[in-house]
């Protein structure tokens, strides 16, 4: 039994990367048709370097998802402040609150935005996914930091206000450093949902201005190279490599023996 | 000797003219609070309230066409009856992904609960965790290398029988079903765990040594144990699948024609901005109505 449950999960692992794998490996496939027999090339990767369309999206994205990190986590953890430590009428209401970024499915947030947007005059382009993209992320951070908050005690802050300092300063000298390993895996959390979000950014890119995951969108539907997989390969092992280093920060779900 | 040094302390800090008096709790409660708030505001609520005055407008406010308030764009639904079929097929797609998603998903908790312990389990977990934090779409593009004609799957049949001819099921709704498996299955795997994670081994064992057979425990303790993760999980999955539009449009093709699709189409094709809206309000509400529905058991995960 326990033999036929290792073997289905390993059998599971496969389902789960074998497409990723062969996605992959045809990056590095001379043929620009993905014929095989597979001959090792880099071309697709040295083609990347001129794609000037490509690169110029790759970089939006990852500015887009630096500003966004920096936004969401000052305001995200601010907020957690409050939800974690204060109370106050309407909190549950608030908390509740944060659930439409999260739960809407994008498609309906991204053509809402779109409406209201165009109607408000705020338009399209680099601004708007910036507004889209920090309030999708900004309940993770408050989700994560808040996590983090009840790791750290209360009473910490509190023994420091009772020996002279003031609610400012006992923040920032005792919680924010105990806080900081979540802080961290938050920012870094919200840099992956950023650079992983698609649909939004569809709807509040312009010809001028798109980021990668809407540049290979429509790549992939007008006809493409192997260079898809080249670019595809670096988003993927870029966000892996985020989600990653955030498991080792903030240790989700792991709330008990860490203090 | 201590309450001496408390004393100065305090005659100190009321002289000391960087103490002011603290401003009242709710005013530093709302100055934390509102930069969130006014950004999700800005970013998210308005905008849905935008979107439901739009679907009550005749045509997209921005030509010459004077707009009236109508409810025409929620009978689409009676007067264009293929949208019925699509609304029907979009359930359905959602119904096997969650369907599929559930049963692969409910034993692999099973195994890693039953089958692995301590560093091998926690590897086990991250890795089948970290597909589904990185790039859907790119993940969806993979499939087409493998399903393609002549791709991957193919090959790997041609391997064993050369004469064969293609197995390609890209372009069908097996293939959308297929790809939508994939980005959820993680989903699935996570709530049915964290539901079977508190299981007391002893409890198994104690049914096993008393005569009871694998599927008497399967169906008496494992599964009504899963049964909070099973359906948390399952209204995460059914929720964006079907509202889904990227998935069926690169794996379905020319059937992958979805409320996901149609609702894209009337922002980026046919620019029909209020009858966009209106799809898009009905779908949310079959998205609230689910949530209503299911509201106690989710809210008791979160706060287990």
């Amino acid at each position: 039994m326990r033999q036929l449950g290792r073997f289905y999960l390993i059998a599971i692992l496969l389902f789960l990367y074998t497409p990723i794998v062969v996605m992959m490996a045809m990056g590095f496939n001379a043929s620009p048709l993905y014929e095989l027999p597979f001959t090792f090339s880099t071309r697709w990767y040295e083609a990347l370097l001129s794609n000037q369309p490509l690169l110029k999206a790759g970089a939006n994205s990852i500015i887009i998802a630096l500003i966004t990190a920096v936004i969401a986590t000052t305001l995200g953890t601010m907020a957690s402040v409050a939800l974690s430590r204060r109370t106050f009428r309407g909190r549950s209401l608030l908390q509740i609150l944060l659930l439409p970024p999260i739960a809407i499915p994008w498609l309906i947030t991204g053509t809402a935005m779109l409406i209201f947007f165009y109607w408000s005059g705020i338009g399209r382009g680099m601004h708007a996914l910036l507004i889209g993209h920090v309030a999708l992320a900004i309940p993770y951070v408050v989700l994560v930091v808040g996590t983090g908050f009840k790791t750290v005690r209360a009473d910490l802050e509190e023994a420091a206000m009772s020996l002279g300092s003031t609610p400012v300063h006992a923040f920032f000298s005792v919680t924010l450093p105990l806080l900081y390993p979540s802080i961290l895996g938050a920012a870094l959390f919200a840099f992956a949902v950023s650079l992983d979000q698609f649909v939004i950014s569809y709807f509040l890119a312009t010809p001028g201005y798109t980021t990668l995951p809407v540049q290979i969108y429509s790549a992939i539907r007008k006809g493409f190279t192997p260079e898809i997989n080249a670019i595809s390969t670096l988003l993927l092992l870029g966000s892996m490599a985020a989600i990653l280093i955030f498991a080792r920060f903030a240790k989700p779900g792991d709330t008990r023996d860490k203090r | 000797m201590q309450n001496d040094q408390l004393a100065l302390a305090q005659t100190r800090g009321s002289v000391d003219p960087r103490v002011k008096r603290p401003l009242p709790a709710w005013v530093s409660t709302t100055a934390l609070l509102l930069p969130t708030y006014g950004w999700l505001t800005i970013a998210i609520f308005l905008p849905l309230l935008t979107m439901l005055a739009f679907s009550f407008m005749s045509a997209t406010p921005m030509g010459k066409t004077p707009v009236e308030f109508t409810l025409k764009q929620y009978r689409a639904f009676i007067d264009q009856p293929y949208l019925l079929r699509i609304g029907f097929n979009s359930l359905m797609m959602g119904f096997w992904t969650t369907l599929f998603c559930a049963i692969l998903g409910f034993l692999a908790a099973v195994a890693l609960v039953r089958a692995t312990v301590g560093k091998t389990r926690e590897t086990l977990l991250v890795l089948i965790l970290l597909p589904f934090w990185t790039n859907g779409l790119v993940r969806v593009f993979s499939w087409t290398m493998v399903l393609r004609e002549n791709g991957f799957l193919d090959n790997i049949l041609h391997m064993v029988a050369p004469d064969a001819g293609s197995i390609s099921i890209l372009y069908t709704r097996y293939a959308v079903v297929l790809g939508l498996v994939h980005g959820y299955l993680p989903y699935m795997i996570l709530t049915c765990y964290i539901a079977l994670v508190t299981i007391d081994d002893a409890i198994i064992e104690a049914a096993a040594s008393l005569g009871a057979r694998w599927w008497t425990i399967l169906y008496k303790i494992l599964i009504p144990m899963a049964a909070p993760g099973l359906i948390s999980g399952a209204v995460l999955i059914f929720i964006p699948v079907i509202g889904s539009f990227m998935e069926p449009r690169i794996l379905g093709g020319r059937v992958g024609v979805t409320m996901g699709t149609v609702i894209e189409d009337q922002f980026t094709q046919a620019f029909n901005w209020p009858l966009g809206a209106s799809l898009s309000f009905t779908l949310l509400a079959v998205v609230l109505a689910i949530f209503a529905t299911f509201s106690g058991v989710l809210r008791g995960r979160t706060a287990g």
